[in-house]
């Protein structure tokens, strides 16, 4: 564990151990409490792994009823308790803390409904992503959002951190696609918030809860909405000789009123990293490149893509590949979905930086990004989601050596910084968590942060829920809370594809 | 004695009822001198949507539609921010210049109201979230704000969001603001995604179709990969308030809209009379300028402008829709039915507290919602206006505290308490 300062740790909640473990088993069972050292150890970390620590128990609970239960109990007992779905966050929202129970919705795992009249799943939230999709596509639909973990991550977990992926421009993210959830309070109380129709009344629970990071609430089950799948999806790939063609391209693709369902840019270490890989044929003399997907019926597909090509060749483009079949299609995402894995290959360590910008400063932020990697002596690989700004800067380190690893912490600092200086923000898709909890400062003053506070404190006055997580500690943003990394493990979940 | 604010340049008089504050300086210093002095405080924009919930009688009365206009459009970056006051009607010629515009489709109240104010503000109409047939494929007006400025109840300047779409930093708070009827945060600044206006549009109408098959068409579309962006159906009795030259067939109306290019629309609209099997049915296809005028029908609730009846909007699983309609023939409303079957506005010429808690109790039992959006003050006064359960009516209480823990801005305008 990081010298990152987090919440007092309540020796006597440690002390009572034993008991708590008594009395946790009246609400579930005793199999679904975890207390012994080897069996917290996978739960001691999520997808940002280089912060770990091992809770006091985890539990893994079973019905809606359990979960009330228990909240209630620590909510009495004054126990904090650390939410989890599939663990594969990304910014430690799901970090344990010495003290907590953390409580693991893995046994929620069943989808309740496939209701095709109304166009919706009932899921429960630790069904995965992509297994919303699996069930409903035997009738051609499908479910939006894509964070590129969908084969792991977990619906309760994409509610958490309002999750989502390459198609957001068109489709929207998380917030956009759920239409209700029943949801836990840390009191016990259990709450229907929406249901099975859009804009329910009253005060917008739904979007306060998607992206609270396990702040507010436990997930116990979630209503998305599902769409039909378009008729015809195409990809095109094209090359640049500067950064600044291919940005220029986007905001003129845009500008020319075309919305496409996903817009990528990577550069050129990237490219030849992934393309080592994947074998997704690259352009590799490029400079940079951009993959545009656009979807729609047959007819409107061709004639888009003709309009981006047209687009990116007035905007000196240098090499233009539009796939002529689906597998065609997804090799040319293979690639991109392979940033991690190749990054890897080139460095002993890496880390992914999540930040959104306007997109009209992409070549200046990059600009800006490079200018860093030489002052920092550190290599840096860049892939956008350049539809919607979202940057994935790929640091590359080596975490044995300290200072490389300081200075790695530095870097991506420093690209946030200039994410909110060029009107962006802090995190585009990964959540602030533990992460980002003190650059929070860079965005928000004194009066927002506390105002979000307050939120926290009239659903949760003794900050129990996830505590330590999004906002600043010290709330001082000279007093800055985050620390060191040491050991970061890229060996987790390293088989999931992230981009 | 006039009270005036010591810290600022401007001097104001806070012995007045009615303030226009024209910049956000006095904003903040009319929210903090109620809030010192503990007035509850009636925000209204141009009172398009004044009478939508409940009425108040506020010691003061905070009138934004002065502190109005276009602070930042950048229409390669879609987005637009401005001032709380501005008018939809001049956010909308604005975008047009650039063949943008606000896709949902904000729902003009100004003909049911009889009140004339360029469509109200856009602070007010997403402190109301009321979102046009667009619905169910772009969102409501909540799906459109990115970002906000406003102050709380003590007068603190808040703000969340920013101008981009993929945002997970810090609570969403322009979603919780968003369909809150300015009880929480009093809106300065707003940043919108704006959209490209669509090329082409055309409308299919089926003619005479009983409501069972015109929602079967509807959903049957609206689940087809042809991606409508508009399905609504009129009864028969509703007909008469359209004249188009293409219309010729009497009865009901079942209409699929379709946007998009040229050639997208023209295939789509192949495409879905084929799916559905409309070619042998009594068939009109709207053009551009009469699709554009049609659904601006839908949009400012036209058909229920004549009369002076009491308006209810309720909203329902699409699969509930037909049940739900035989369940309150009794009640006689006048109808119709927009987002795809599942947004009913109903129209009844009598209407009391005690007839819409049965309402209220058909429609919850079909897993919906209702609210009234017109009545006469007495029904109003006596009735819940939206729905609320009293877990949800606990949870929001305490949200309401930790904005405006005084509850100064406009108390009880949702709910009683709140």
């Amino acid at each position: 564990m990081s010298t990152l300062k987090m919440p007092r740790v309540d020796r006597q909640t440690l002390k009572n151990k034993d008991k708590i473990i008594v009395d946790i088993s009246r609400f579930t069972r005793k199999q679904n409490i975890l207390s012994e050292n080897e069996e917290l150890k996978p739960y001691e970390t999520d997808g940002l792994a280089a912060y770990r620590q091992t809770p006091m128990l985890v539990v893994l609970p079973e019905t809606t009823q359990e979960v009330s239960r228990i909240l209630s109990y620590c909510n009495k007992n004054k126990i904090k308790v650390v939410p989890r779905g599939a663990g594969t966050g990304l910014a430690g929202s799901a970090l344990p803390l010495a003290d907590c129970i953390l409580l693991g919705l893995g046994k929620f795992n069943k989808i309740k409904e496939i209701d095709f009249s109304n166009r919706c799943v009932v899921a429960q939230p630790g069904v995965t992503n992509l297994a919303i999709t699996h069930a409903v596509q035997n009738k051609g639909f499908y479910y939006a959002p894509d964070p590129s973990s969908q084969m792991a991550c977990s619906i309760g977990g994409n509610v958490a951190e309002n999750s989502g992926g390459v198609h957001s421009l068109k489709y929207g993210t998380t917030t956009n696609n759920i239409l209700g959830v029943e949801a836990v309070l840390i009191d016990g109380t259990v709450v229907r918030i929406g249901g099975k129709v859009f804009d329910s009344p009253g005060y917008d629970l739904l979007g306060l809860i998607t992206g609270s990071e396990g702040l507010l609430c436990v997930i116990t089950e979630v209503t998305v909405k599902i769409l039909k799948k378009p008729d015809t999806v195409k990809a095109i790939l094209l090359g640049f000789s500067s950064m600044e063609d291919a940005g220029n391209s986007v905001m003129k693709i845009i500008s020319n009123g075309i919305i496409p369902a996903g817009m990528e840019i990577m550069d050129k270490v990237l490219l030849e990293a992934t393309n080592n890989f994947s074998k997704a044929g690259y352009p590799l003399e490029a400079e940079a490149m951009l993959i545009v997907e656009l979807d729609g019926t047959k007819s409107e597909v061709e004639e888009l893509i003709k309009k981006v090509a047209d687009i990116c060749k007035e905007n000196k483009c240098t090499s233009v590949k539009i796939s002529k079949s689906d597998e065609e299609r997804l090799k040319f995402w293979s690639g991109r979905k392979a940033a991690f894995p190749a990054c890897g290959e080139m460095a002993p360590d890496y880390y992914c930086v999540d930040g959104t910008i306007p997109r009209s400063k992409l070549a200046k932020v990059l600009r800006e990004i490079t200018k860093l990697s030489k002052k920092y002596k550190l290599p840096v690989a860049n892939a956008f989601h350049a539809g919607d700004g979202n940057l994935h800067p790929i640091i590359m380190f080596d975490a044995n050596d300290k200072t490389s690893l300081e200075k790695t912490e530095k870097f991506g600092e420093d690209i946030l910084k200039l994410c909110v200086k060029f009107g962006g923000v802090l995190s585009g898709e990964h959540g602030i968590g533990i992460e980002k909890r003190e650059l929070m400062c860079e965005m928000f003053n004194d009066n927002d942060i506390q105002q979000q506070i307050n939120i926290k404190n009239s659903l949760d006055p003794s900050s129990l829920l996830n505590p330590g997580k999004v906002y600043p500690i010290l709330r001082k943003c000279a007093e800055e809370g985050r620390l060191h990394i040491h050991g970061r493990d890229k060996s987790k979940f390293s088989d999931i594809p992230r981009f | 004695m006039v009270e005036t604010n010591q810290n600022s340049q401007t001097s104001l008089d806070f012995n007045i009822e009615k303030f226009e504050p024209k910049n956000e300086s006095e904003i903040q210093q009319i929210i903090k001198y109620c809030f010192k002095k503990n007035l509850p405080i009636e925000i209204v924009g141009t009172q398009t949507k004044q009478g939508i919930g409940k009425n108040l009688q506020c010691a003061k009365t905070l009138n934004m539609s002065q502190f109005s206009g276009i602070i930042d459009y950048k229409p390669e970056e879609l987005y637009i921010t401005v001032k709380a006051g501005t008018p939809i009607k001049t956010i909308q010629e604005e975008l047009k210049k650039n063949n943008q515009h606000l896709a949902f489709e904000p729902i003009n109240f100004s003909k049911i109201f009889k009140t004339n104010s360029n469509e109200g503000t856009i602070g007010g109409t997403l402190s109301c979230n009321f979102s046009g047939s667009r619905r169910f494929r772009v969102g409501s007006a909540r799906d459109h704000i990115l970002g906000f400025k406003g102050f709380n109840g003590k007068g603190e300047k808040v703000k969340s969001g920013g101008t981009v779409v993929k945002n997970v930093t810090g609570y969403d708070l322009s979603k919780l603001i968003t369909g809150s009827f300015g009880t929480l945060v009093t809106l300065s600044e707003i940043t919108l995604k704006v959209l490209p206006l669509e090329a082409e549009t055309k409308t299919i109408i089926v003619s005479g179709l009983p409501l069972e098959h015109g929602l079967a068409i509807m959903s049957s579309a609206i689940s087809s990969s042809n991606d409508p962006s508009g399905a609504l159906y009129y009864p028969g009795n509703l007909r008469n308030n359209f004249v188009f030259n293409d219309l010729t067939h009497p009865g009901s109306i079942t209409a699929i809209r379709v946007e998009g290019t040229k050639i997208s629309v023209k295939q789509r609209i192949e495409n879905l009379i084929e799916d559905l099997s409309l070619r042998d049915k009594k068939l009109a296809i709207l053009d551009l300028t009469q699709s554009e005028i049609f659904w601006e029908v839908a949009r400012s609730i036209e058909v229920f402008s004549k009369n002076d009846g009491n308006i209810l909007r309720a909203v329902v699983p699409p699969s509930e829709t037909l049940n739900l309609i035989n369940r309150t023939k009794n009640f006689h409303p006048n109808y119709f039915i927009d987002w795809g079957g599942s947004l009913i506005w109903m129209e009844l010429d009598y209407l009391s507290s005690q007839k819409i808690d049965q309402l209220r109790q058909r429609i919850l039992a079909a897993n919906g919602y209702i609210t009234l959006i017109k009545s006469r003050e007495s029904v109003k006064s006596s009735s819940e206006i939206f729905t609320i359960d009293p877990i949800k009516f606990k949870i929001s209480q305490n949200i309401k505290k930790s904005f405006d823990p005084k509850r100064i801005l406009n108390p009880g305008k949702m709910y009683t308490g709140i």
